[in-house]
């Protein structure tokens, strides 16, 4: 099972407590009258399906309730990092410096 | 390349069951190929037999990263049926049980084709409605598929808990009685060795890397872990892997990939006369050959390639199974395992031509492709021989993500195998 990290209760808990919630930082079009088809279909169905680092929502739901966002390698599922929703993608190589 | 035949069996009892040939070679690449496939699932091993066989395209080669049937082929829970909502989805997937009917005389090889009948198990009102209207829509396009009340559902299913107070209580099922199960293993086989037999090379433990576009555009072939290989016609057919190969080509798929996992228990007499599904516990079942009871269940929620999967999926199948069929209760499983399943949005499969030209494309069966083998190699292999879709899969495309011309069986909720 895996053991996840939610930034906001800051504390490690399994993955039976969160849900997933698709690949993170796709934002929603601001001009959404102005996107042709092709960028509509890449904004609604198009993904990276990354083998390898993944940035990922989660959501708390049975803890605080609340989305975050996660850096998880697919191949192992080893969670790199969790941060909160807003904050910008952490760099990966900074992260395996840090280690 | 022998020809099996109760002749054939006899003469290699006599020696003791020594001397049986190999029974297809194991291939090093050409420079040059008409047609590359990449992937020996079954899907990809079956198009080059189709190429050979319906379309005398014998310079074919298919690729494979590991070795042939290894991917979800060798790994599914075998569920073979049509009963699918949208008219599209029904003519594929009939399609295909049309050529399971006659595919072991086809390939001479056994492919344990068994129409043991599946039954889908309604566990609420809405599962009632939904399956109800499922059958409506199957018998006006001449599917077969038929409402059984729970009584009639446990007489043919005796192991069934039909209590009214069960857990997941029984409100009645949908039984496609064509449906049912074949051999994964002897799926892939049987179309190695037939398209072996018609000159196709099946080239194993060569990943291939990348697919290479001319100046023009169009494909000039792939890099491999064996080297390049030229070939101005390529068809990727490699499921969960589908996006990571066709993003070397430039095109990016709406495709996400998960794990999905089954398990089998210890191997006891016959006691599961048929197949078994509850779309709504997330639980699938039914006995194989040798005795052993084949679980499957739904795909973990998060993106993976690690073909792998988590402990607490396979504890809620099991709690499933356990509450719908109490006599289970003390079986002990053996071992469990996972592959990588390739969904799209529409949870319907992607097979066709590609906006490059030369790239063809067959994915996103999601947790459901097995049963499809026949049809969709057999339709894959048209559209690459003639360069055009097959009237069975022209609305399988790429481009419906971009029209929105979606075949919505996910919201139709015939979710899963
Ligand atoms: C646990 C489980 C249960 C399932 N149950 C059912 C069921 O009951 N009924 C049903 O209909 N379907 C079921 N499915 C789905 C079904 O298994 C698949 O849809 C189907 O087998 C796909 O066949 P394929 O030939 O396309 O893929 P695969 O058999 O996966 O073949 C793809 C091949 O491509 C190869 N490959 C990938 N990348 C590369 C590369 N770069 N170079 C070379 N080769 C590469 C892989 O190694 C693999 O062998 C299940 C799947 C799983 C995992
Ligand atoms: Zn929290």
């Amino acid at each position: 099972m895996l053991l996840i990290h939610c930034p906001y209760c800051d504390d490690t808990l399994p993955e039976l407590e969160f849900a997933y919630a698709g690949e993170a930082h796709i934002a929603r079009p601001a001009d959404p009258s102005k996107l042709s088809d092709e960028e509509w279909r890449d904004f609604l169905f198009i993904r990276t399906n990354v083998k390898g680092v993944h940035a990922e929502r989660w959501r708390h739901i049975h803890g605080c309730g609340r989305f975050f966002n996660a850096l998880r390698d697919t191949v192992s599922d080893r969670f790199l990092t969790t941060y909160k929703a807003g904050e910008a993608r952490p760099d990966v190589q900074t992260l395996e410096a840090a280690e | 390349m022998t020809h099996f035949s109760g002749f054939s069996l006899l003469k290699n009892a006599l020696s003791g069951h020594k001397n049986w040939p190999e029974q297809w070679p194991d291939k090093q690449p050409k420079g040059e190929y008409d047609v590359i496939i990449v992937g020996a699932g079954g899907h990809g091993l079956g198009a080059a037999y189709y190429l050979a066989k319906e379309h005398g395209i014998t310079n074919v080669a298919v690729i494979e990263k590991g070795w042939l049937g290894g991917g979800n082929t060798g790994r599914n829970t075998t569920i073979i049926r049509s009963n699918y909502l949208y008219d599209e989805s029904a003519k594929l997937y009939d399609h295909a049980l049309d050529l399971w009917e006659n595919l072991s005389t086809e390939l001479n090889y056994n492919v344990m084709y068994s129409k043991r009948g599946v039954m889908m198990l309604a566990h609420n009102v809405h599962d009632v409605q939904s399956f109800q209207r499922h059958i409506h829509a199957n018998r006006l396009n001449g599917v077969d598929n038929q409402w059984l009340t729970p009584k009639q559902a446990k007489e043919f299913c005796p192991p069934l808990n039909i209590s009214p107070d069960a857990r997941y209580p029984v409100m009645g099922a949908a039984l496609q009685k064509r449906a049912g199960t074949a051999r994964h293993d002897a799926v892939a086989w049987g179309y190695a060795r037939a398209a072996a037999k018609r000159g196709v090379d099946i080239i194993q433990n060569c990943p291939v890397i990348a697919i290479r576009r001319g100046a023009d555009g169009s494909v000039e072939g792939v890099d491999t872990a064996k080297g390049f290989i030229k070939a101005k016609k390529v068809a990727v057919s490699a499921a969960g892997h589908t996006s990571v190969v066709m993003d070397s080509a430039g095109v990016r798929m709406p495709l996400e990939s998960y794990p999905l996992q089954a398990l089998v228990s210890e191997p006891i007499k016959p006691v599961f006369p048929c197949v078994v599904m509850s779309n709504t516990v997330h639980a699938y079942i039914s006995q194989s050959d040798k005795g052993e009871l084949v679980i499957g269940s739904g795909t973990d929620q998060y993106t993976s390639y690690s073909q792998r999967g988590g402990l607490p999926l396979i504890e809620h199948t099991v709690a499933a199974i356990c509450e719908v069929f109490p006599i289970f209760n003390r079986m002990r499983m053996l071992r469990k395992w996972g592959g990588i399943v390739d969904v799209t949005p529409d949870r319907s499969a992607i097979l066709g031509k590609t906006p490059v030209k030369g790239l063809y494309v067959n994915c996103g069966w999601g947790t459901g492709g097995f049963k499809a083998t026949p049809g969709a190699a057999h339709t894959l292999a048209w559209t690459v021989a003639k360069d055009e879709p097959h009237p069975i899969n022209a609305p399988f495309t790429l481009e419906r993500f971009t029209t929105g011309r979606l075949i919505d069986e996910a919201a139709a909720a015939a979710v899963a195998h």
